[in-house]
């Protein structure tokens, strides 16, 4: 798709790395603003790097001391969280944080799905345009507005219908047994399905795109309906981003904090029950982080941070080799 | 199988499918009529201009906090524009190579770090130095928080602008520095700055890295080094209170708050839209 006479952009932006100049010439005299700019430009960028360091290397240095104190293998399996005896287990965080986000999978991963296969395979155009604008919104609602629409809305009705007519139907199984309180583990993770339904949706509809248009044509001459095309042709190809959608869904679910904050409960327990009241990372930085009773329990906090960071950052880079790799797409389909 | 059972299960699965769009939908409408009807009947001139009334006295509002929320945003702005702006530039220019896919990759990743710990990373840089918690502190979160997502979309504007603009430019004898600036940073303009107000409308609606870096304060304050109130932190306040007083006033702060970020981010719309006109 080159044409021949273009060029390169590096031979054309480097104009000045050509070496038969002499100095009166006027480029010569260009080249110490040039350079300046290049340098300019290159530190911004470098800024980046600069930034992840940084956010590692702070982290560390806050959170060192508190890991070494509790020793790493307590600090996460332990369950005593008092700051007062510098006691600090952080499992019933780590707990809450992994079952609120498992419930928040369960309920927006096939509601995604659903939704973007509608989108890209199956609602007609029209339908598509409009529908992209409140998905939009509902990414753009700041996390605190949902906190507080899950405390007065979501949290009376799980204690009122929900979790009375769960424990009747599936009452057998311990998630759903104990008194209907509302507040806990089922609603962060309704709350967080929620939020994180518009990442994992418009992310699949992204990775969906990029299957090509003579898979589905091809299922379809066969005589398949267009459910079995998107059985058979679209979603084998676009397994891998799908599950790296779900991977940044999930990144999403981990680290979300007011929402989950204004409706888990606050109770540092560990409880099968998905109705009790529970306590999840992010949540216990937010509340405990600002009065914090000393250097050993601000750095128990920040430890809690760089286990988030840690977490978040590996789903992240899975996530992205995952996406980059459907939309490279076909080699794979061969295979 | 029989076409007539293949055809009732694709005309299941499409029912289905679009049944997870009414799903998706019901939250978004009941918020945001929630947030309008119960925020509504509380606004008044006071809610915009005075400071918040003690538990129990009538009256009061959220003119500080609207001004904090403005005022860290700010600061993020002047910290956080220049670098992701530029990260952006230099991604598009020059970063066809190794460090540029370095770069580009840790921008990436970073956008989907928590934005509590992004909190805790400016506590440690900003209000442990200062042994106080201050706007500017909130502003450095913020700041870092805008810098990856501003680099990304600054980058895909300007590998947008025609390579022949820039090669006209060039072939005219204009420096580099003076190309990327008053050629290439100028066409792309546009779009950076809707790419820019749609962070600042992001920005707005944090609350985590604020907590435990701005604070908040139950006066007006400008004074950078000083706490500083914000909208979303007064809402939380609020909403956590035992009050149905501060509910209330809750539920108004939050359609303050969605209407800002709403005509921040509808301002960005329509700006992009009008380039390409």
């Amino acid at each position: 798709m080159e044409s021949p006479s273009s060029l390169p952009a590096s031979e054309v932006i480097a104009p000045a790395s050509e070496p038969e100049r002499s100095p009166g010439d006027v480029s010569a005299r260009r080249n110490a603003p040039d350079r300046a700019w290049a340098i300019l430009l290159t530190v911004l960028g470098l800024g980046v790097l600069a930034a992840a360091a940084v956010i590692v290397a702070e982290l560390s240095r806050i959170g060192a001391p508190a890991i070494a104190h509790a020793g790493l293998k307590s600090f996460v399996t332990k369950s005593t969280w008092d700051p007062t005896r510098d006691l600090f287990g952080a499992a019933p965080y780590i707990y809450g944080t992994l079952v609120t986000s498992a419930v928040s999978l369960v309920l927006a991963l096939p509601i995604s799905i659903g939704l973007a296969l509608f989108l890209t395979e199956m609602a007609p155009p029209a339908v598509r345009s409009i529908v992209s604008f409140p998905i939009a919104l509902l990414a753009g609602i700041p996390s605190v507005v949902y906190g507080l629409w899950g405390l007065f809305v979501l949290v009376p009705l799980l204690r009122k219908p929900v979790e009375p007519f769960l424990a009747n139907t599936l009452g057998f199984l311990p998630l759903f047994q104990g008194a209907p309180i509302g507040l806990g583990y089922l609603a962060a993770g309704v709350i967080l399905a929620i939020m994180i339904l518009p990442t994992i949706t418009s992310i699949s509809i992204e990775v969906l795109r990029t299957v090509p248009g003579q898979l589905r044509e091809a299922a379809l001459a066969l005589g398949a309906t267009r459910w079995e095309a998107i059985r058979t042709a679209v979603l084998p190809y676009a397994r891998a981003g799908i599950v790296g959608a779900t991977m940044l869904g999930l990144g999403r679910a981990l680290g979300e904090t007011m929402a989950v904050t204004m409706v888990i409960g606050n109770s540092p327990t560990i409880r099968a029950s998905l109705f009790a009241p529970g306590y999840s990372l992010p949540a216990v930085i937010a509340n405990e982080f600002a009065e914090a009773s000393g250097e050993m329990h601000t750095g128990a906090l920040a430890a809690l941070g760089l286990l988030l960071f840690a977490v978040t950052v590996l789903l992240n880079i899975a996530a992205r080799v995952l996406v980059r790799m459907s939309r490279r797409g076909p080699a794979r389909v061969a295979a | 199988m029989m076409l007539a059972k293949r055809r009732a299960v694709n005309l299941i699965m499409t029912g289905v499918c679009g049944l997870a769009l009414a799903v998706a939908l019901v939250p978004l409408v009941s918020l945001l009529w929630l947030v309008i009807s119960h925020g509504f009947r509380g606004l008044s001139f006071d809610f915009f201009t005075a400071v918040p009334a003690p538990v129990g006295e009538a009256g009061g509002g959220v003119g500080n906090a609207i001004a904090g929320t403005l005022y860290i945003v700010g600061i993020a702005c002047l910290i956080g524009v220049p670098l992701g702006v530029g990260a952006g530039v230099f991604l598009a220019e020059r970063g066809d190579g190794r460090v540029g896919d370095a770069i580009r990759f840790t921008a990436e990743v970073l956008s989907g770090v928590p934005s509590i710990v992004v909190g805790i990373v400016a506590y440690g840089l900003v209000v442990l130095p200062m042994r106080r918690f201050s706007a500017l502190a909130g502003g450095v979160a913020l700041a870092v928080l805008m810098v990856p997502t501003l680099a990304r979309s600054t980058e895909e504007l300007v590998r947008l602008v025609p390579r022949s603009l820039r090669e006209a430019s060039l072939a005219l004898g204009v420096p580099q520095w003076r190309t990327s600036l008053r050629v290439v940073l100028r066409t792309a303009l546009g779009g950076i700055m809707t790419a820019i107000l749609l962070a600042v409308a992001r920005a707005a609606g944090e609350t985590a890295p604020l907590l435990f870096t701005s604070l908040n304060n139950q006066y007006w304050n400008f004074s950078a080094d000083q706490p500083t109130a914000s909208l979303t932190v007064q809402i939380f306040n609020y909403a956590v209170s035992p009050y149905q007083d501060w509910h209330d006033k809750a539920w108004s702060a939050a359609l303050v708050l969605l209407l800002l970020v709403g005509s921040l981010s509808l301002a960005g719309g329509l700006l992009s839209r009008s380039r390409l006109r």
